[in-house]
Order: C-alpha cells, then structure tokens, then sequence
C-alpha cells in the first residue's frame, strides 16, 4: 500500500527507520503516513499466517496498525505522530 | 458535583458547553490529542489546510466547534489523550489510560459522547494493504492530506460513499469508481423521507451530480465479489452489475464501508442495556430522547447513543447535559429542552429516511464465502463460524454470539469485534435459521482498547 | 408439565455435564437443569489450568483420577478441548517460597504424582526468560491446560449424544422431597422427579442445600483474569507461584492469559468483573515473574463466579439431610481440572453406591450448621 500525497505536502522533513532502512517523512505525518507514503508497503504482518496488514480504520479502533518504536514500545501507527529520529520496527 | 464527559467531539463539545454554563467543571477526556472528534479532526501542526478546503460545506460547523472547544478547555479539567478503558456505573469510577500511565476518576454522573466507527462488511481481499474503511480514507486525506492509493475505488454505500469519492477527486486522486450496493430503486423509494433533511439531502445530489459530470464510473446494485491484489497490495476489485455480468475494475486502493455503527462499549461496562435497533440495523444503548439511560448517574449523546449524524450529535449533547443537570436539581429553561427536543425529532425523521434509503445489506455478510476471512484480528474464517453452528460440531452448536466467540475466537482479538461483529452475527443468524436480535450482540470486556503490561512495583 | 427420569443434576458446569455423561453412559435417564448456558461461570471462564500439583493432599486423588480422563478426553467426547500436556512450574519467589515447594514434593510422592525440584541454579538455565526475583521452581510434568470454553460445552454434548437430557436456559427456582422423590420446578414452570439429585450448582449449590436444612457457608469467588495480545510463543509451561497471588500461561497461539485477584461480582444476577486495579497488579506481578511480557498489550479481562468454601474444599458427597441428595459444589476456584474426574466420581456414587476415591474430607458434615 502507499499513500499518496495529495495536499499540504510541503513540510519540514524529517527522518526515520524502519527495521533499520532509513524512511523519510513530513512533520505532522502519523507514523502511518509516514511509513505507508514512503515504501513500507504494510506495518505488520498478521500472527496466523494470513498476509501482510497495513491497518484498515485509521482511527485507532482496528487494532491492526500496532507497530514498535524503539523507547516507546508498541503504539498505533495511526494514532502516534512520527518524529524525526524514530526507530521502528513492524508489529 | 463531579461530572465526567467522555469525547470531544461535536455531542461532547456542546454537553460541556451547557455543563459550563451551569457553573460546573467537568473531567473532560478525549482519545485524541486535540478533540474535535472523527468528523472534525484537525490535522496536526505543521498541516495547515484551511476549514473551507478540509471540512467543505460544514466549514462554518467545524470551525464554531473547534472555537467552542477551545474556549471550554480552560474551563474545564481537559484531559487529551487520555483513552477510558473502563467504567464501573456502581462504584461511579473510570479507569483511564493517559501516554502509558494510568488514571482512576471519580464521578458522580458521566455523559458518555463516544462516537462511531464505520460498519464493514468483509470482502474476499479486505485485509489486504490498500483496504481501508471509508472514514479512514476520509481521515487520510482530511487530517494527513494524503490518498489511501493513487487509483482508488471506493465501495459500499451510504452518504459517506459519494462524499468521499468527491472529497478525493476534488483533491486530485482518480477514482476509478464509485459502486454502491445499494440498487437505485431502494434509494428512490426513500426519496419522498430525505427532502426531509433539506441541505444535507441537496448536498448528497450535489456531490453525485458533480462526480457523474466528471465522468466518474458510479454503479448501482453491484454486488462486490473480491478485492485483488498482490504482494505489494490491491490491484483491483471484482464486482458483479445489477444485471448479474462480472466486472473487473483496476485500482490500487479500496475503500469500503456501509454506514456507521455506535462505539458503545462504555455504555455496556456501565451496565446500560442495549436493543436491537431494526432501522439501523445495530444495536443501540437503551436511552430515553434526552440521553437517560436506565443506569443512574450515566447518560449518552452523539452517534455512539446511536448513528444519527453530526448535527444531532451537537442537539443530543447539549440535550443530555441539560437531562443531567434537571436530574441533579438545577433549573432548566423549559423553552431550551422544547427546542431541542423539537429539532432532534425532526432529524430523527430525517436519519429513518436515511437508513431506509441505505438499508445494511445483511445478504451480502451472509454470502461471505467460507475461505475469506472475516474475523481480522484472529484469522477466522467465515467457514469457521459457520461450522460452530452446526450440529456436529464436537461442542454442539452455537445458539448465540458470546458462545460463537467461545467456539471460535470470532472477535476475540485486539479490536474485540468491533470490526466484524455485525457482519459475524449475520452469518451466525444465517446459519442457524434465526433473526440477528436473536442471537445477540458480543457483550464488551475491559478494556475498551488495548493496554500495555507496565513494569512497576507490584503489591 | 411433569418429567420423570432416574437422576436429576442441578448445575451445567463441567462436573455436572461430566455426571451427566457417566450417568447416561451407564443406560440411567439423566436430566440436567442450567441456569444459563452450560459452562457459563466457574468452569466456561476459568484460567484454564490442568493442573495437579500443589493441591490439597486430599484432592489429589480425585485430580490423579481426573487427570486420566483427560487424557482420552478426545475418544470420550470428540475434542481435546485444546487440552495440552505443557507441564506446570510452580515458583517460588523467596526462601520460604522455596521451602514450601520442598515440602510439597513429599506429599506428591505419596499420591504418585510425577514432581521435580528446579534448584536455584537450574531454574534460570532451563527457563531464561524468567526473572531475579525467580529463585526455584517444582515442575509438574503431566500437568497443563485447556480452553475452558470448550470442556462444558463438549462434555454435555458428547451426554446428549450419550442419551442425557440436558436443558438449557432452566433455571429452578423450586425444591421438594417428598420423602423418596426430589421434584425441581424451573423458571417456565416445569416439574422435573427423580429419585436422586445431584447438586452441583457451583456456589449457587449452597443455596439448593440450604433447601434441604443443611446450611454451608459458600462465598461467590470471581477470579480477575486477563489476556494479551498474541506474542511470539516462548512461555511453555503453565506457570503458578507458591500463596497463588498470579497465575500465567501462553498458549501455542500466543496469547499469554494470566490471572491473580478477583474481580467484583453479584450472583444474584448473576453478573461479575474484574477490577481495573486488580488486573493492573496481576500484570505488575505477570511481569515480575517474566520480565519479556512488559510492553505487551492486555487485549481482554473477565471473570465468572465461583463457590468458595472457608476451607477452600469442596463439599462432595452424600447429604446429611436427605437420602438421594448428592452434593458436589464450592470448588474455591480450582474446580477446573477435577471436573472430568467429580462426574465419573459420581456416577459411581449414584450407580455403584461407592467409589474407590476418599471423600471423607469433603463430607457436608465438616459444616456443623
């Protein structure tokens, strides 16, 4: 999956990784913007073998987003902004 | 007296408002850091978009809520970001969970302004990347300014279906169409009760209008039969026309929804009973018009009382703090009740028209076939569920939803069935030869979303 | 409307449905009543623990006779009931704990009940995922667990199949004797009659012996348990610590459901909870015991109401008051793992007029009201 931007995309930049590959981004992106509008192409991988998610509802009531930050732990990546420095790993 | 108001949207705004007014200063909690609800969601800094651009014809709605809430906050214990997980009704406690810590607030009546989500009906394909619900795609664009593909169809049906597909294309994304479940015919007979809802109806026509007049594929009575994709997602949806010829349409993005369904599972945890609603085809907390319900000290508002939309959501929320407030021996301005209650009444005619326009297409839950997943967070399948209802299953089958869930793990993960609740009491209903009011609704369990196991020294 | 039948059992947990299935399978005319649904409390919401070890002395025999029926659970009701031979490590987390664990390999010994001594330096070696405060371990290695929501629901199905008859959404809310003949009246106004009644009513069976004047004095107990979200699968055994103050194991799907506390509960209704407060300490000491779990996600918390007794014993056995009255209730929130073993139990009772197992310790009688 990538998200597409489309309006108010000229903002600071800022950096990130995502199991250790570097990701750009934009201030005030969500973690999920800002891995699904670089090339993450999904943020977890479901527990029973059914496929790559890459949440569904954007509105934190899906559940199915949950990625780890490193000194945060695991969080929603539509509901957590992404800072620049962030160390991500897949949920 | 202490108060607590969960949700800041537009029913949680207006409830404080009138809480205010009244001389008190509730707790006043939100998931979100900065309120606003789904529907009118600010973006984060730096996206700077203006209200005209993000929120379209309810610009002016939007902004006097944002100015209301704002003005409110220092008036008030606000408390963003801060997710109640629980609520004991008796003990008149809620537990909150606020950036990994935990919180226990004390009330002695609570409003509870706890929204919506969309409702979903699972699609051969839907866990694929690339397939969100409606609002989510709204959200992506509303409050990140991004689409959920470059070629996107979106799918399902209600007012949410045409605003959505207009927001993207008005924003520049190609939709590649707009197909609506529900045929033509079920709409038209409807039409007489949506002149009803005066704007709201003229701006459904106007955002159909404009996307025909832009040359937008928008099918009617399609039946969706698979989103495809592969490894690096959606590649595109088949679908069925009204007149039974398959249909393949490329796109790399879906979204998908059929009208909303309450966030009401405080309101359970708070011992509120609920009743199957037939209009709405959900279940819906028991509550009087004014937001009373039969658990002392416990009141609701807005769409998580029951899907009625964003302008009833204001009404019903100032509504149920006045209903508070009369409870606790304040004087209430009589004329103010009869007005709202006057107006409320008249969307609520409105809403009915609505749902009879877009009625929840339960076949197609019911066809789900057996090897699609319906159940996300547990990797169920449809098959699965279908096999607990049967008699030879070794644990006899299933006569209702809580016991399904037992059999199965149906909506036992981290969304708690959220997601595929409706859908999976359709197909449970299916199978066993029984009405969905029959076979009940999956009862809620603390917590109402997830919480981290916290190191720390135990007692 | 009148039915008649040979035994009447009250209660539709897994020892009820048990009896009702060594019952039927013995060619006698069982009727079982439930309230709601057939494992709905005590043994449908309960931790799920096969497990032995660490009982009271007089209860293992019953748990041995038990354990042998859930070995071939799945040839006697068509499911294993997710039952899986994990082993059960029980912990001690000071030296007292640990003396306690020594002690208790005696008692093992005598009721031949495999039990092994995990010393200080082993315990951290076989186990690393275990944490400081950790000091030893006794492991139970024909222990486990189950799903509990599957063993009720499958025993009273295999008892239907078996010919019982076992009614749903019966709640009785009448008792008489006349002498030779229990009648039970249900909520929708049936009369059921059978010469012999099985109580096995969880902590509502306090309330059907007190209907034949012999007054016990049963607590509802709600155990607070909670579940995470699926992770990794790396916590085998099942896992409990000496005083019971936590309780945790993973299944092979990788939720990990732990337990400790109880919840908040009005069985009149019949209606129970668990408690914000209760659950956070759980998982404070969840996470004391297996350091890895921290940052992991609750995703659930229940419970369900069981009977306690002061003793923390069940009642099981013949009435005091009325001939044909058999009681078998208040199994103080470790009824999960006998339950197979009370019903072959009582079939013999009612059947044989006798069982090889002990019961002298559970006999009505230690109540002296």
């Amino acid at each position: 999956m990538k998200l597409v931007r489309l309006r108010d995309a000229s903002r600071p930049r800022i950096a990130l990784t995502l199991e250790g590959a570097p990701i750009e981004a934009l201030q005030g992106d969500t973690l999920l913007t800002a891995l699904l509008a670089a090339d993450a192409g999904h943020l977890r991988n479901s527990e029973f073998g059914d496929g790559p998610r890459a949440g569904f509802c954007l509105m934190a009531a899906c559940q199915d987003c949950w990625v780890v930050v490193e000194g945060l732990g695991r969080v929603r990546a539509c509901a957590t902004l992404a800072e620049d420095g962030m160390e991500v790993r897949r949920g | 007296m202490k108060v607590a108001v969960v949700g800041a949207g537009p029913a949680g705004v207006r409830a404080v408002e009138r809480l205010v007014a009244a001389g008190l200063s509730p707790v006043w909690m939100d998931e979100a850091p900065d309120g606003g609800g789904r529907i009118y969601q600010r973006p984060p800094a730096p996206l700077a978009r203006d209200a005209r651009t993000l929120y379209g014809f309810e610009a002016k709605r939007a902004t006097a809520i944002h100015d209301t809430l704002d003005a409110l906050k220092p008036r008030t214990d606000w408390r963003p970001e801060t997710l109640v997980w629980h609520i004991r009704a008796g003990a008149k406690q809620m537990q909150a969970l606020h950036r990994g810590a935990q919180q226990r607030i004390d009330f002695d009546a609570a409003i509870l302004c706890t929204g919506a989500m969309d409702r979903v009906i699972p699609v051969p394909g839907w866990t694929l990347p690339g397939v969100t619900t409606l609002g989510a795609a709204q959200i992506a664009l509303k409050a990140q300014g991004c689409g959920i593909g470059r070629r996107v169809v979106f799918l399902g049906t209600g007012p949410l279906l045409v605003l959505v597909a207009y927001q993207y294309a008005k924003a520049g994304a190609e939709v590649a169409a707009v197909l609506d479940t529900t045929p033509f015919a079920t709409k038209a007979r409807a039409a007489p009760g949506l002149l009803l809802g005066g704007a709201t109806f003229a701006k459904g026509l106007y955002y159909t209008a404009w996307l025909k007049r832009h040359g937008i594929p928008m099918v009617e009575g399609i039946t969706p039969l698979a989103i495809e994709g592969d490894a690096q997602g959606v590649t595109g949806v088949r679908w069925r026309d009204a007149r039974g010829r398959e249909q393949h349409t490329a796109c790399d993005a879906a979204g998908m929804g059929w009208g909303l369904k309450p966030e009401a599972q405080l309101a359970d945890l708070a011992g509120v009973p609920f009743r199957h609603d037939a209009v709405q085809a959900n279940w819906v907390p028991v509550r009087d018009d004014a937001g009373r319900t039969p658990v002392p000290g416990i009141y609701l508002a807005g769409d998580g009382a029951g899907i009625g939309g964003a302008e009833v959501a204001e009404l019903a929320g100032a509504r149920a703090a006045l209903a508070l407030l009369q409870d606790a021996g304040h004087r209430i301005d009589p004329i103010d009740t009869v007005t709202l209650d006057r107006r409320l009444a008249g969307l609520a005619r409105f809403r009915a028209a609505l749902e009879r326009a877009f009625p929840f297409p339960a076949h197609l839950a019911r066809s789900l076939p057996d090897d699609a997943i319906l159940c996300r967070c547990e990797g169920l399948r449809a098959g699965e569920l279908r096999a607990a209802a049967r008699a030879e299953a070794a644990t006899g089958p299933a006569p209702e939803m809580n016991r399904a869930k037992a059999f199965t793990r149906v909506g036992m993960g981290r969304c708690q069935g959220r997601v595929c609740g409706a859908a999976a009491a359709e197909i449970l209903a299916a199978e066993l030869g029984r009405p969905v009011p029959r076979i009940g609704r999956l009862r809620g369990q603390p917590p109402v979303k997830p919480i981290p196991i916290v190191a720390g020294a135990a007692p | 409307m009148t039915t008649t039948c040979d035994v009447l059992i009250q209660g539709g947990g897994g020892a009820g449905c048990s009896a009702a299935l060594h019952l039927a399978q013995r060619g006698l005319r069982v009727i079982l009543l439930e309230r709601g649904l057939v494992g709905g409390q005590a043994s449908g919401v309960n931790y799920g623990g096969v497990r032995q070890q660490g009982r009271h002395p007089a209860e293992l025999p019953i748990a041995r006779r038990s354990r042998e029926i859930w070995g071939r659970l799945k040839d006697l009701v068509g499911t294993e009931a997710e039952f899986t031979v994990t082993g059960h490590l029980k912990l001690a987390r000071s030296d007292a704990e640990e003396a306690d664990l020594i002690a208790y390999l005696d008692v093992a010994k005598q009721y031949d009940l495999p039990l092994r001594m995990v010393g200080r330096n082993a315990i951290h070696r076989e186990y690393p995922w275990l944490g400081p405060k950790v000091v030893a371990g006794s492991f139970a290695p024909e222990d486990g667990a189950a799903n509990p929501r599957l063993l009720a629901p499958a025993l009273a199905h295999a008892a239907r199949t078996a010919g019982a008859d076992i009614r749903e959404h019966a709640e009785v809310v009448a008792h008489a004797h006349d002498g030779a003949r229990f009648t039970l009246r249900t909520k929708a106004g049936d009369d059921f009659t059978a010469p012999v009644l099985l109580n096995m009513a969880g902590f509502w069976g306090g309330a059907v012996a007190e209907a034949f004047g012999e007054s016990v004095p049963v607590a509802p107990l709600s155990p607070n348990m909670a579940v995470t979200e699926p992770l990794p699968y790396f916590i085998e055994p099942n896992l409990g610590v000496v005083g019971g103050n936590v309780y945790l194991r993973q299944i092979p799907r990788g939720n990990v459901i732990l337990g400790g506390g109880h919840g908040e509960n009005d069985a009149a209704i019949p209606w129970s909870r668990p408690l914000p407060e209760v659950t956070i300490e759980a998982t404070q000491r969840a996470v004391e015991l297996v350091p890895a779990l921290a940052g992991a996600q609750i995703i659930r918390s229940w419970s369900g109401i069981d009977g306690k007794m002061p003793d923390a014993i069940p009642v099981i056995g013949r009435s005091r008051t009325t001939p044909g009255l058999f009681h078998a209730f208040g199994f103080s929130g470790h009824g999960f793992q006998l339950g197979p073993g009370i019903g072959a139990i009582m079939a013999e009772l009612v059947a044989d007029g006798r069982t090889d197992i002990p019961l002298e310790a559970f006999r009505i009688e230690r109540f002296a009201t």
